[in-house]
């Protein structure tokens, strides 16, 4: 800076405001793109062809529903900027998806406590979205919601399967509750953009949302015979964007094209 | 039509020659059975195992809108395997027992799906060019001579139209794109090209299965006149694209009114065939590894319906 600029300049002008709505739908088409691209990483591996197809149809749903989203924060924003470049040219500290649909598949006990987590959490937001005030997002919920029924009877029916089935997948699915458990807080604590939101009245109550997560997760996990964990520690992070190393790798695959070949139409 | 005097042989050789549909019930020879449930079992085959090309691009696809589209289409190819699987499994076979064949390698899927996708294109180019041969080949299929058969194969045709519509609009959106995307179609042009023409199988003179297959209504058309009506179809696209075919024998045939074209490489043809294409290795690996690896699923998922089953019983008692 030269001392003969006027002072004024040195201020950067601040963004036209955007509408308050915008991060937090941003946040929850994060949350559905990078669920539904791990669960496309079946594609073709899955244990048996029924759920092979399975597994592809709740990708294509939550990816259905994160195009929905970025195209209406596309519209909040006011910027122009289209759901591709949303999705393919934000980097992971400006993605807002928990930690928990960023973590990797490992085996199929993993990747169903996951959805099985996520799906109890989804399904509740969306019931609450539905009824909220903004005709936009509670549109894109009532869709959701249909498929979000779907998805928590599939996760929930394998996790009893699992839970009372050999000692082998008995194990897996406690693994993987090892492993994911500490995740799953995350989805119902409110970040401070969450909590602004609620007072404004536009997002629901998330001590609400989780307390008929918890009791669903109960009446499930009784179901399988499995214990509901006790380990009460919650690592937030990914929905501030402090996001686990395996995102970083999601997105250099997720955006490859549109970072080598910019600007193009496909 | 159930004249006494005639042998079960040619009671049935009447019926398809009378055009009348055989049922899983209907007495058949057993080499018609075996027939079917080799080219059925084949066919489900390749569905399953040409979800691993495409598949390898579903993370990668350059827009939302491309990767929703492909996702769809092989959520499709595995509900096709499933109509297929019960198809033959009409004819007294299991699927335990045709994936046990395809893993083993004893049973074959299509060539095709052993080569590579390298580009974001390679999808215009399986949807256009592959899906376009695969309906040449299931269009006759519809009116094939076994019932099971050819009504898996009305619903198969209908998605499989869709698909190839998907695969020539991107070729069609890269051709009219940027000169880096008209040279990924090329590129991915030179590669499909062949390999596609040799998805008909092997000269006619060489395929030791036409002649009964033809006589028994389970094919309709030759090999080689399948690949005509595909290079004849195939060409005009291109050129519609502003693309290439990578044959400098394609030229117009004003007597033959068709194309001629050029010597598939038949010794390259055998060689997939026989295991040693570019990804016979790794695509046959990942599907014993899923299989493997999905044992302790179908264990539990057994068990479990064991164990619900028993309760139901001790509750009834």
């Amino acid at each position: 800076m030269t001392p003969t600029q006027p002072e004024a300049s040195a201020i950067p002008t601040p963004p036209p405001a955007a509408n308050p709505l915008f991060p937090y739908v941003l946040q929850l088409a994060d949350t559905s793109l990078i669920l539904a691209h791990r669960l496309s990483e079946w594609c073709g591996h899955g244990p048996v062809l029924e759920q092979d197809l399975a597994l592809a149809n709740i990708a294509l749903d939550l990816l259905g529903e994160a195009r929905s989203y970025y195209q209406y924060a596309a519209e909040l924003e006011g910027q122009g900027r289209t759901e591709d470049e949303l999705a393919y040219l934000r980097s992971a500290v400006e993605y807002r998806n928990p930690l928990l649909v960023e973590q990797p598949n490992g085996d199929f006990a993993h990747t169903i406590v996951r959805q099985f987590l996520f799906d109890v959490f989804h399904y509740e937001l969306l019931k609450e979205l539905k009824a909220g005030p903004d005709v936009q997002l509670a549109a894109i919920a009532e869709k959701s919601l249909k498929e979000a029924a779907y998805h928590r009877k599939w996760s929930a029916e394998w996790l009893i399967r699992l839970g009372d089935g050999t000692s082998e997948s008995r194990q897996r699915v406690e693994k993987a509750l090892r492993t994911l458990w500490r995740y799953a807080a995350e989805l119902t604590v409110p970040t401070p953009l969450e909590l602004d939101l609620h007072s404004l009245g536009l997002v629901p109550d998330y001590a609400a949302l989780q307390a008929r997560a918890a009791a669903y997760v109960a009446h499930v996990f009784a179901e399988a015979t499995l214990p509901v964990p006790t380990d009460a520690f919650a690592q937030p992070g990914g929905k501030l964007g402090r996001h686990s190393e395996h995102l970083g790798y999601l997105l250099a695959e997720l955006q490859y094209m549109q970072r080598t070949y910019p600007g193009l139409t496909w | 039509m159930e004249t006494p005097n005639l042998t079960p042989e040619e009671q049935f050789q009447a019926r398809i020659d009378a055009d009348v549909r055989i049922e899983p019930k209907d007495w058949m020879p057993d080499a018609y059975r075996k027939t079917l449930i080799r080219q059925i079992s084949q066919h489900a085959h390749s569905e399953l195992v040409g979800m691993l090309p495409e598949g390898n691009w579903i993370t990668r696809a350059p827009s939302l809108k491309r990767k929703s589209i492909l996702l769809a289409k092989v959520q499709d190819e595995a509900g096709h395997g499933l109509y297929l699987y019960s198809a033959a499994e009409t004819l007294g076979v299991s699927r335990e027992q045709m994936l046990s064949d395809l893993h083993s390698g004893k049973a074959k899927y299509s060539s095709i799906f052993n080569y590579p996708t390298l580009s974001w294109a390679d999808m215009g180019c399986v949807g256009w060019l592959v899906d376009g041969a695969a309906i040449l080949n299931q269009v006759p299929l519809c009116r094939t001579s076994y019932g099971p058969y050819a009504r898996a194969m009305v619903r198969v045709c209908k998605e499989e139209s869709f698909h190839q519509r998907q695969g020539f609009e991107i070729m069609q959106t890269l051709c009219e794109g940027a000169p880096t995307q008209k040279a990924m179609a090329q590129e991915a042009l030179n590669r499909w090209w062949w390999p596609t023409l040799m998805m008909f199988g092997p000269k006619d003179s060489e395929s030791p299965n036409t002649e009964q297959s033809m006589k028994w209504r389970i094919k309709r058309f030759t090999n080689d006149e399948l690949r005509q009506k595909f290079v004849d179809m195939m060409v005009p696209q291109a050129e519609f694209l502003g693309l290439t075919v990578p044959d400098e024998r394609v030229n117009w045939n004003e007597a033959r009114q068709a194309y001629d074209f050029g010597e598939v490489d038949w010794n390259e043809f055998w060689n997939v065939v026989k295991g040693n294409g570019l990804c016979n290795h790794e695509r046959l690996q990942a599907r014993v590894q899923a299989h493997e690896e999905g044992a302790w699923v179908r264990e539990a998922a057994l068990a479990h319906a064991q164990k619900r089953a028993a309760r139901e019983v001790a509750v009834a008692a």
